[in-house]
This record gives structure tokens, sequence and C-alpha cells, in this order.
């Protein structure tokens, strides 16, 4: 049952070089660069997104995530789930408004699989980047790199993956869209959505708490998808895996790493999953095809390379 | 265009493995060593944040960019262990690869 959160708002992702991160997902990957605050860290958004920002880099000597939000639809809402997790027995922060440059009051939260997350109702809008709201054009025409249209999602990995679902589906009202099973009948991966996208976020087990997979963005064609494989040659980029196809919600993806070591991919299409929909489900014992479709090989590192 | 007459390459010897590749002195370990075709190093993310590609370094000098300290501590670089994607050979050198990754699984079938 849905219960007020809308979607992935932002997160905030620890880089060893700022200058070398800047030049991966602002240059790179096309995101665009809206402010630095009193801490260093720097913002950035997709062009489609209204609000102010979805990324933060900070630069610390340990890559990976800090934390990564939800928005919710208003504040009587983060009040609520705030109750709520705290009736659950989560540890609960609230982060003041202003913490983050333009938005509000944040409400963080520790997990089984080692990871923070946080909720929070108010961001400045700054409105899409470099269209207008009033009959807009198609799409800015300054846009640099892959042109990524939006942060999308993030895979996380941690051991009791149940735990943290339980959170996501009881108190915060994800759905499971997709799953992997294993012939015991344990779940060793889920795919959550909170929208009608395939996934808001995906939980993979693993016995290490707090580890990063990566940070998705949303692009709109296959087509794109190719000129950013061209894009991660001419660069030189560390490349994972693709141009491909995902089995597990049918994306059309690529992955690399920026330059600290932190996996990104770029995406279009996948399913759509709504409320009523069962979970999709893919066997464990063939793991290989659910992750890479064409290849129907799982490659080791897309398991063990972590952040 | 002739920069490329400028580069130094150095040989890279790993004693785990038994094995060498040449590594030009502008190109981090990893690297090198992926171009020339050696499999000796595991490769994991390239970029110091994921720990595969930790080595210890037996003898030779380079140069290093910062690394994860969850993978390398100040004493681990004192010690000489190192992740192969930040360093960068400023002489031939000496190596032990640590690190060895089990086959990639055969997936489907």
């Amino acid at each position: 049952m849905k219960k007020g959160v809308m979607r992935p708002g932002h997160i905030q992702i620890r880089v060893l070089d700022i200058k070398e991160a800047l030049e991966h997902y602002r240059d790179l990957i096309g995101l665009i660069e809206v402010d630095t605050d009193s801490q260093g860290r720097v913002y950035l958004k997709g062009w489609t997104e209204v609000d102010k920002f979805s990324v933060v880099l900070r630069e610390a000597d340990e890559p990976g995530m800090d934390f990564v939000g939800y928005k919710v639809l208003n504040n009587d809402v983060l009040s609520q789930l705030e109750k709520e997790l705290v009736d659950y027995g989560c540890q609960v922060e609230e982060i003041p408004a202003g913490e983050l440059n333009g938005c509000g009051r944040r409400v963080r939260f520790d997990s089984p699989t080692g990871h923070m997350f946080e909720l929070y109702a108010e961001k400045e809008q700054t409105g899409k980047w470099g269209v207008s709201n009033v009959n807009p054009e198609a799409w800015p025409r300054d846009l640099k790199g892959m042109k990524a249209t939006r942060f999308d999602h993030c895979l996380l990995y941690g051991p009791n993956i149940a735990g943290t679902v339980k959170i996501f589906q009881d108190v915060l009202g994800f759905d499971i869209a997709e799953q992997v099973i294993d012939p015991e009948g344990n779940r060793a991966a889920a795919f959550l959505t909170t929208s009608i996208k395939a996934h808001d976020v995906a939980f993979i087990e693993c016995p290490e708490p707090g580890k990063f997979h990566h940070a998705s963005f949303f692009l709109d064609t296959w087509e794109d998808v190719l000129r950013a494989a061209d894009l991660i040659s001419m660069t030189d980029t560390p490349i994972d895996i693709g141009p491909t196809r995902h089995g597990l919600t049918h994306g059309k993806t690529i992955y690399f790493f920026d330059p600290s070591g932190n996996r990104s991919e770029v995406f279009c299409g996948g399913d759509y999953h709504y409320s009523d929909h069962p979970p999709v489900t893919w066997k464990a014992e063939d793991l290989g095809k659910a992750i890479f479709y064409h290849d129907r090989v799982l490659n080791e590192r897309f398991l063990t390379v972590l952040t | 265009m002739t920069e490329q007459s400028t580069k130094e390459t150095f040989r890279i010897t790993d004693l785990n493995t038994d094995t060498e590749f040449y590594c030009a002195d502008d190109t981090s370990l990893l690297v090198g060593m992926e171009r020339a075709g050696s499999r000796s190093i595991s490769i994991g993310c390239r970029g110091g944040g994921c720990g595969v590609c930790k080595i210890d370094v037996v003898s030779g000098t380079f140069s290093g960019k910062r690394m994860s300290k969850a993978h390398i501590s100040e004493e681990d670089i004192a010690a000489g262990t190192v992740l192969a994607c930040r360093i960068i050979p400023l002489s031939d050198m000496s190596i032990r690869s640590k690190t060895i990754l089990k086959p990639a699984n055969t997936g489907s079938k």
C-alpha cells in the first residue's frame, strides 16, 4: 500500500577527488552542476529534474554511498513516517533543514543491510534545466556527454536484505516489482518500486554491510545508450559491461566506473509495475540471464566489485 | 604527432604468478597489465575504490594516487601494499599479486 513516498530524490556519493568526479558526473554523464556548499560538497541534477539537485558528491578517503533520500508528499507524511520508523525500531536521526542547500528537514534512518536512508518533503524547485515550464522546448541544446535525464535508482548490497526490504514494504509502502529466488526459497535480490518504474531501489544479498553497487541515470533511447558507450571509449573510462539488456526489468544498459571506483549505470526502457501486479520472479539458478540477458553469463565482477 | 617517443616503459615482474609485463610511465600498473594482455592482477573498479587489485610492491619506485582507506591503510602503504590501479611505475618493479578471483561462473545451463 502506498504510504506517500514519491520517488528517489537524492544520493550522496563519496569520491576520492572532487575535480575528477566532476569530469565524470558532469562532463561525461552530463549532469548539471548546480551548487557547492560550505563543506565543499558539489550538487548536480539531471536536466529533466524539477527539484534543485539529485546527486551530491563529497570528497572523502573511502568511496561509496553516504545515503540515498526519498521525497514524500508533504510534511504530514514525513512526520507520520518518522513516527512509524521509530516504532518499527529503526535508529532515526533528524537532519535540520538547510544541511543540504535548498533541502528541507530530513529524517535519516538505518537499515539491516547497513545503508543509511532519508526521507524529506521539501526541496527548492528550480525547474527543469534549460527549458521553460510554459511552452517548453523538447530539450536544451547545450547538454554535455551522455545527457542523462535524471537520477533514477541505486542498487545496494548488504546482509539481511529481507530486513531492509521489510522496512521499505511495510513502513514506506514500496512494492516488490521483481525478485530473484534461490532453490531454497530465499530472496537473493529484490527490486522495489514506489511508482510505476521497474525499480526505485534494488537490493542484492551480500555478507558485507553498507556496500554500494551503482547509481543509475536514465536515458531516453537505445541509441543514447550506444552513444554513451562511444563516450566511455573516447574518454578511456573503465567499463564494467555493456551495452546489453538486463533480464530483470528488461532495461537496456551499460555499466562503467567513476574515477574513485564507484559504479555508474545509464539505461533506457524497462518494464512498468502497478501496485496490483504480483512480483516478477527470476530463478537464482538462471542468474546469468537475469542480470545479462544476452550473454546469459554473470561476470564475477558484477557481484564482487563494490564500494 | 611524435609525442609517444617521450614515454618510458618499465618491466613489471609479478613474483606470485611468475609473469611479467611492460608498463608505460604514464599508465597505472593495472591498466598497463591489461593493455599488455596479462592477467596476473585481478581487475576491479580501476579507480582505487574496491580493493580487488591489491598487490605488494617488493622492489622498485612508483608514484601513487589516493586509495580507499577501507582497503589500504597508512600502514599498508608504508609496508608497500597498494592498489595496482592507483600506482604509476617510476622504475622497473617487482610485485606480488594477492587477490585471486575465482573464474567467472558459467551462468545458465
